[in-house]
């Protein structure tokens, strides 16, 4: 199909053989957490690395000549003594550096098995990932790169890996962490590093990072686990990937410091996130808690309840020598010294996506978000009023099952179909609640007992269970993503020729290239993957020529439509505002609720159907977006992020998505 | 406790000679028999071919085997090892390619004439040649031997029987003049035309580009082997450019003089060749490469002759045409007589060996010499590897106290010192000089590596590192005897890369022969053996067992191939000295540019616009 298929793990698509899963939380019910924390640590390192405590690597990273070389650089720039920058190097290198240490490892194994015992039925891991990455580990250095989806993952993959004896990871982490009283050096003993965010252009702080990530790298000081999406995704959809640590990480290889290096991505699944009312108030503009101490002793109100199970699937080690291979010339460093800034290679882009897109396809999909993917598609009155019925959604949620297997996707269904789509809706009554063989959206009881909600507040309201919903299909969009956008483009110009489809498939992709992950330049191969899924399910035949409508599929097709309809309405709500109501100059502070409100107005006017054109996210990706298709432009001079728009553009954009 | 007293001997029949220690313990070169002048009567080229191997490398008597109880030797009556065992070989050998004594290869023992192409001859240049009295031959055993230099896949072919495109016919010019008929003859009638020195090539520059139609007529050198005057003021030689480097140093030693070119290739190498192919020898450090030794060089080409019409030392005239020339690889002439810098011969030689606790601390030291200028004649560092390889080519000792002192040695190394077996590696030295300066220079190098943790090891070590490098192609035809093919290739890179490069290189070799379904772990190691003030020039070995392998040949060219990607994505050359020939100019234009291509082009297409230098070579 694609030639990522070739990165995919062999024949793991389809139902998830329990099998091949252990629960790591099972042994810990049965034996003693402390005996867990104190057991025999001794894993197998890379081979190629001679033992280095952390502050021998902190000073080889201050003494590297690249760093001193940039230092007399910025001395000279800046007219300081080169003393003075060096000590801010020094500085900037306290606050980052981790200081891995066995023993807080412990304290964390210890306190960690206590909360994931309360907190999960099971976490599954993948064994023949471990095992494989457990090999990988000694023969080069090693990159981990699990998604983000909770503040629960940030060290699961170390007590795993301890668990495991694997070498644990030094781990990237914002800066906000480190801030917390105790946690941030709990962390950091734990093997946390800490990245500023908006680091700009403080050009010394790039050389101390950069070094630094290069220097563990490079000596395989211990693996090196970070974010590829750069956050904790707030909509439980993978993020456009950042490059600049994906390029740090890599360069390594790309200079011939090292003769490999290899990739792990990790998905990590689950039934239900921890945060999950926590994200939609976010998104709907409500702002979010400040990491500190206290803030997370009182948040352990969420650890009474239920997140049923978490699955950790390693994926399959990559080479970055053979995913590079006749595609990078690594020759274009030969006439920099060493020592000298580097090159930036363009395309660690299309790695970094291929990357999102293997734990996308590494990841788990539950019985719910399926589920909350069909509820998502009734009219939101149904839910909110008349109640959907309980025998319509299972026998949806099992066609849509049948259509996922189809498509590759991989489902956590383990019991009796019943069983599973009621203890699904039972995990999550905190969005919907089942009576009378009917489902209904909860909505939050505590502002309505206090006082009558005006018109708005009971928007918001709703809002807040829809994005919930909202985030739990987002799980399995990348299933449905290329399909539904050729389905899309065959509803929107109603054409039947390949190349017109393929010409609006690829303005789709462009559209959405924040919304979802393509991996750049790999447009025919998802055009091609969608018309195979879509004559795959008997919606369409396909000729040399032509992409014409059957009978069969119209279910399939509607779905499909519909699955993107939220995203293409929300849209054009934003053009509209960006094109008619607001002005030609703005910032992004003054768009967020402007835009807001605009919708909020249109819900309740009966124009608008989706709440989710209410997420901040989207808001902002429509602003990417259009940044990207220039339509809107970033004033350069302003200091308070001001975008211009095209209005004429913006509305050329809008016309296009309906255009006929 | 090595080779004794003559530490080793290169003893020819027609020129009998050996290095031997002097008075003072250093090196230099005896003569035994003071020979003369070439007899003229009996020309040598057939002596030659007699006294050597026709399928492998160097003198058809010289070989290591195996003896019944499976211990190595070494028979024949040329160097120093003769008829010293081995005991370490065969462990080594079996244990590091997984090989067997029982699984033989052996080569076909007969040139078969038979199997060889008829010449394809032009009738014209052949009837005008005869009246020039220019000796030639069309005999097929003459053409094969000047079809190949000593690539693996030549040599692999020829044991196997295989004859590819050979020479039509062979011609031996006795001197300048000659050579300017035969480059007339040759492009009045089109004949193809390969010069042939030494045919020690290791980059298919003697190979006969099979698309070649016309006759080839290889012009072996050979004959053209005088020293034809010393000027002792200027120290200078004016040197016939078929001379083999054993005979110039030992004709120029005769006097007091050397060029102190030493090449690994000097017993069988020629002058012509190391011109034509940017050579380097050994002793780079104290008498420079070709290219500083040359003054002045005669070439023949289909457009006359070129020549400079001094001799300074140094000239500002435009581009120096002598670099047309050197690295031209007999694509645009002969190269017929060459004048080159000599020098008295150093009055005292020492070896000396330096082990390090690892490879890095190694580099570092080399680096560090670089810096300070202070490179002896020569200084060679081998890795792990190739140390543990040495190791194995030590001769049974003589004596209880000589094993005692080595175990002794090897307790100091790595109980006492801490240094680890598997990763230690060894630099070898050669000092060369008068006595109070050598030894002030020894003191000097070794205070440095001191600094890197290096421990003095002795002489022996150090000259058994210099042995290495004349037997190590031996030792490749003992390999093909027993399922195991391999090579050396080498290349120069920055200081900044030395260790990145050496690490990438032999860890793809590993992984490319993995991939290629090698059953055994390859040997994979290298060694620098040049330093610059640049950079280094570094040295790989490469050799597997291909059982079960249906084309040897190719996985080794595939992963020679990989491996020479990897050299140049770690910012190494494309050639240190070996030369591009055929083998290695797919990659010329990114060497050296779009431009710099079409300038060498130029060149050829001015000078020799009817391609009468066929091989083919470089471009």
């Amino acid at each position: 199909m694609s030639d990522r298929a070739e990165y995919r793990d062999s024949g793991r698509a389809g139902l998830v053989d329990e099998r091949q899963f252990v629960d790591i939380l099972e042994e810990r019910r049965h034996s003693s957490d402390l005996g867990h924390a104190l057991r025999t640590f001794n894993p197998h390192p890379y081979q190629g690395a001679a033992p280095c405590s952390a502050a021998e690597l902190n000073k080889a990273v201050l003494e590297a000549q690249y760093l001193r070389y940039v230092t007399k650089e910025i001395a000279m720039e800046t007219g300081s003594s080169v003393e003075e920058v060096r000590k801010e190097a020094c500085g900037i290198l306290e606050e980052m550096s981790q200081n891995l240490q066995l023993g807080f490892i412990r304290l964390m194994g210890y306190t960690l098995t206590k909360v994931f015992k309360r907190l999960f039925t099971s976490i599954f891991v993948n064994m023949e990932g471990l095992n494989m990455l457990q090999q990988a580990i000694q023969e080069t250095p090693v990159i981990l790169m699990p998604n983000h989806r909770s503040y629960v993952d940030f060290l699961i993959i170390s007590y795993i890996l301890f668990t495991y004896d694997i070498p644990v990871p030094v781990i990237a982490a914002g800066i906000p962490l480190a801030g917390m009283k105790m946690v941030g050096e709990i962390l950091r003993r734990s093997g946390a590093f800490f990245i500023r965010r908006a680091i700009g252009s403080d050009k010394l702080y790039w050389a101390v990072l950069s070094e630094y990530v290069k220097a563990i790298v490079r000596k395989g000081y211990a693996p090196m686990e970070f974010y590829v999406e750069g956050l904790r995704s707030r909509t439980l959809k993978s993020l456009t990937p950042k490059l600049g640590m994906m390029h740090m990480v890599l360069e390594p290889y790309f200079k011939g410091e090292v003769f490999d290096i290899t990739l792990v991505p990790i998905s990590i699944s689950y039934d239900r996130v921890l945060e999950e009312s926590l994200l939609a108030h976010e998104l709907l503009g409500v702002p979010k808690p400040k990491e500190s101490t206290m803030g997370l002793l009182k948040a352990s109100k969420v650890l009474q309840e239920d997140y049923g199970t978490m699955h950790v699937n390693f994926g399959r080690p990559l080479s970055v020598r053979q995913l590079c291979h006749g595609k990078i010339n690594r020759c274009q460093y030969n006439l920099i010294p060493r020592s000298k800034s580097s090159l930036q290679i363009c395309t660690d882009l299309w790695l970094a996506h291929l990357m999102v897109r293997i734990q996308e396809e590494g990841s788990l999909i539950s019985p719910w978000s399926l589920m909350a993917c069909l509820l998502l598609q009734a009219p939101i009155t149904v839910l909110t009023e008349e109640g959907l019925l309980w025998q319509q959604l299972t026998e949806k949620t099992l066609w849509l099952r049948k259509l996922a297997l189809d498509y590759g996707a991989r489902l956590n269904w383990s019991a009796p179909d019943s069983d599973v789509m009621s203890s699904a809706v039972a995990l999550h009554c905190s969005i919907v609640h089942r009576k009378a063989g009917r489902v209904y959206l909860v909505q939050e009881e505590e502002l309505a007992r206090k006082r009558p909600i005006s018109l708005e507040e009971g928007v918001t309201r709703t809002a807040a269970a829809v994005l919930m919903l909202a985030s739990y299909r987002n799980q399995l969009l990348h299933v449905f993503v290329r399909p539904a956008l050729l389905a899309t483009a065959i509803h929107i110009t109603k054409s039947t020729q390949r190349n017109e489809l393929f010409t609006f498939f690829c303005f789709l992709q462009d559209l959405f290239s924040y919304e979802f992950i393509f991996i750049p330049d790999k447009l025919s191969q998802d055009f091609e993957e969608a018309c195979l899924l879509l004559k795959k399910c008997g919606a369409v035949h396909i000729s040399q020529q032509e992409v014409t409508l059957s009978d069969m599929g119209l279910e399939a097709l509607s779905f499909l439509q519909a699955l993107l309809q939220p995203f293409i309405d929300s849209y054009q709500v934003m053009f509209r505002y960006l094109s008619e109501e607001g002005v030609n100059v703005f910032t992004e502070k003054q768009f967020l609720p402007a835009v807001r409100n605009l919708a909020t107005k249109l819900i309740l006017s009966g124009e608008l159907h989706t709440y989710e054109a209410l997420s901040s996210d989207t808001q902002k990706n429509v602003l990417s977006a259009l940044r990207r298709l220039e339509a809107v432009t970033k004033l350069r001079a302003s200091e308070q992020n001001e975008y211009k728009v095209n209005k004429a553009a913006v509305r050329r954009t809008g016309d296009i998505l309906c255009k006929f | 406790m090595l080779y004794i007293s003559t530490k080793y001997q290169i003893i020819r029949k027609d020129f009998p000679f050996y290095l031997g220690k002097t008075a003072h313990g250093g090196l230099w070169v005896q003569i035994k028999n003071l020979p003369g002048h070439l007899p003229k009567e009996s020309p040598s080229h057939v002596f030659l071919q007699e006294i050597m191997k026709w399928n492998g490398w160097g003198y058809s008597d010289s070989r290591f085997l195996f003896n019944k109880k499976g211990q190595a030797e070494f028979t024949g009556k040329r160097y120093i090892i003769i008829g010293m065992i081995i005991p370490g070989l065969k462990d080594w050998f079996e244990c590091t390619f997984g090989a067997s004594l029982q699984h033989k290869t052996p080569a076909t023992p007969l040139l078969n004439s038979s199997a060889v192409q008829p010449p394809t001859l032009n009738e014209a240049f052949v009837e005008e040649l005869k009246s020039t009295g220019i000796p030639f031959s069309q005999d097929a055993e003459d053409r094969v031997f000047r079809a190949h230099g000593h690539c693996l896949h030549e040599i692999f072919a020829l044991r196997e029987g295989k004859f590819g495109r050979v020479p039509d016919m062979v011609v031996w010019p006795n001197c300048h003049n000659d050579v300017v008929k035969i480059v007339e003859l040759a492009s009045k009638h089109n004949v193809c035309l390969i010069p042939y020195g030494g045919g020690t090539s290791v980059s298919s520059a003697l190979e006969c580009p099979p698309e070649e139609t016309r006759s080839i007529v290889s012009l072996d050198t050979s004959q053209m082997n005088r020293i034809l005057w010393v000027d002792e003021k200027n120290l200078t030689a004016h040197v016939e450019a078929g001379i083999v480097g054993q005979d110039l140093e030992r004709l120029l030693n005769e006097s007091g003089y050397c060029t102190g070119h030493e090449p690994d290739s000097m017993e069988f190498s020629s002058l012509g060749g190391w011109v034509a192919t940017r050579a380097s020898g050994m002793k780079k450090n104290i008498y420079g490469n070709i290219e500083d030794l040359v003054v002045h060089i005669k070439m023949v080409t289909p457009q006359g002759v070129i020549e400079k019409s001094c001799q300074g030392p140094r000239m500002s005239t435009g581009p120096d045409i002598h670099h047309f020339i050197m690295g031209s690889e007999g694509t645009l002439g002969v190269v017929t007589e060459v004048t080159m810098k000599i020098r008295p011969m150093p009055e005292y030689q020492k070896y000396g060996s330096v082990v390090f606790p690892n490879f890095e601390q190694g580099v570092a030291c080399l680096r560090e010499v670089a810096r300070q200028r202070c490179a002896p004649a020569s200084i060679r560092l081998m890795d792990n590897e190739q140390f543990k390889f040495g190791h194995a080519l030590k001769p049974q000792v003589s004596s209880i106290f000589t094993s005692f002192l080595d175990g002794l040695k090897k307790f100091y190394i790595t109980k006492f010192k801490g240094f680890d077996p598997n990763r230690l590696c060894v630099a070898t030295l050669l000092f060369e000089g008068d006595r109070e300066k050598v030894l002030q220079h020894e003191k000097q190098v070794y205070d440095i590596a001191a600094k890197f943790g290096g421990l003095a090891a002795g002489e022996d070590n150090g000259q058994r590192g210099y042995m290495l490098t004349f037997v190590i192609a031996y030792l490749r035809d003992l390999g093909m005897d027993y399922y195991v093919i391999g090579e050396s290739f080498e290349t120069s890179v920055p200081w900044d890369r030395v260790l990145d490069i050496c690490r990438n290189v032999k860890a793809r070799i590993v992984r490319e022969c993995k991939e290629r379904g090698v059953q055994f772990p390859p040997l994979s190691t290298c060694r620098v053996t040049q330093t610059y003030d640049a950079g280094a020039c570094v040295y790989f070995y490469f050799a597997f067992n291909y059982r079960g392998l249906s084309d040897p040949v190719h996985v080794y060219e595939q992963v020679e191939h990989a491996a020479r990607e990897e050299i140049l994505a770690n910012g190494g050359s494309l050639s240190h000295h070996h030369g591009v020939g055929k083998l290695r100019k797919e990659w010329m234009r990114e060497t050296v540019s779009n431009v710099g291509m079409g300038m060498l082009k130029s060149v050829k297409d001015y000078v020799d616009p009817n391609n009468i230098f066929g091989n083919r070579n470089l471009l």
